[in-house]
């Protein structure tokens, strides 16, 4: 029968390479048998079960663009996480990872939607909207892009390198930085929480009618959505990703 | 705020165990306020025992679901507080 309507499935995903980030956060890099693509912004379910049956289940987002050949999921570990210790201290190359997606197709976008396109990360936020930027690139889209992200220090910027590299590349993408708990000397940039005064410098006018994604720990996400909305942008195109506590 | 309070796009995966078209896009009415946003954009609040999708303007449960997790595969799905459900595309 055609177009019978599928659902969702667990599988059997292979870490074909794990990579740190930075030193709270892995990149695992995963080859998933029938994986029918993704749009960049949603995000799997990961399964663990121990011999005794139980079962911890947690969602992370896809950071690879739909264009690249395997999908990425970023991972922070968590201290007294249930989880993600399991998968960034334990977890090596040729092991399976079950998990099911993709997932979430609100918080997506694809480069035919346009823009401009802002995006705010907290964090390990930066994961959903990493793959739109990558997705951006891979499709040759010149949609305006501002990145506005906060991470605790330099050496905490993931993806720090690429986001440099790609943005001295593309005079359509910008990346703004905020540092919110030590800089290093002779830091320019902003060094505290992202505010209302910091979205009035770095956001797009209302005006402009920007796209607005916010991914990150749920404060962060609240506050901007918050203020996105005082500064007079549609709620409609707010679009938000809390963290929540679950993220372990 | 709340700490346990999320997207109702973190519901998608539950939800996606029922609903086989992507129902974080769909409309959701509040049968008691009468907001509509997309499911996505409502809140949800998930435990061990079930998922709770809110309406984001007036916390009316729109849907709960919960799975029970022993015996045959059985869930239960109460969308009382919603007005309607509008579906878009190829489902």
């Amino acid at each position: 029968m055609a177009n019978v309507p599928r659902k969702l499935a667990w599988s059997i995903a292979e870490v074909v390479e794990t990579s740190p980030d930075t030193p709270r956060t892995k990149s695992l890099f995963l080859e998933i048998p029938d994986w029918e693509g993704h749009r960049a912004g949603q995000h799997v379910d990961v399964r663990l079960t121990a011999e005794d049956g139980y079962q911890a289940q947690r969602s992370y987002s896809i950071a690879s663009a739909p264009e690249e050949g395997r999908v990425e999921l970023l991972v922070e570990r968590l201290e007294d996480g249930e989880v993600s210790p399991y998968l960034t201290d334990e977890l090596r190359p040729g092991d399976g990872l079950e998990l099911r997606g993709p997932i979430g197709g609100w918080f997506a976008w694809e480069a035919r939607e346009g823009g401009p396109l802002f995006l705010v990360a907290g964090g390990s936020g930066i994961a959903p909207l990493m793959a739109m930027i990558r997705h951006r690139r891979a499709a040759g889209n010149d949609t305006p892009v501002r990145l506005l992200f906060s991470s605790r220090s330099y050496e905490e910027i993931i993806f720090r390198e690429e986001l440099e590299r790609v943005a001295a590349e593309d005079a359509t993408l910008e990346i703004i930085h905020t540092l919110t708990r030590s800089t290093p000397p002779g830091w320019e940039g902003y060094d505290r929480r992202i505010d209302e005064e910091m979205l009035g410098e770095v956001a797009f006018s209302p005006g402009e009618r920007p796209l607005s994604f916010v991914c990150g720990p749920t404060p962060l996400v609240e506050t901007v959505a918050t203020d996105l909305v005082g500064l007079g942008h549609d709620p409609a195109r707010v679009k938000t990703e809390r963290f929540g506590p679950t993220g372990g | 705020m709340d700490e346990r309070r999320l997207d109702g796009n973190a519901a998608a995966g539950v939800l996606a165990e029922i609903f086989t078209f992507e129902i974080t896009t769909a409309l959701a009415a509040c049968a008691r306020c009468g907001a509509a946003g997309e499911v996505g954009s409502q809140m949800a609040y998930m435990s061990e025992i079930g998922t709770v999708v809110r309406c984001a303007a007036c916390d009316n449960a729109l849907i709960r679901v919960v799975r029970q997790e022993d015996g045959p595969q059985r869930y239960w799905l109460d969308l009382k507080g919603l007005e309607y459900l509008r579906l878009e595309g190829r489902l």
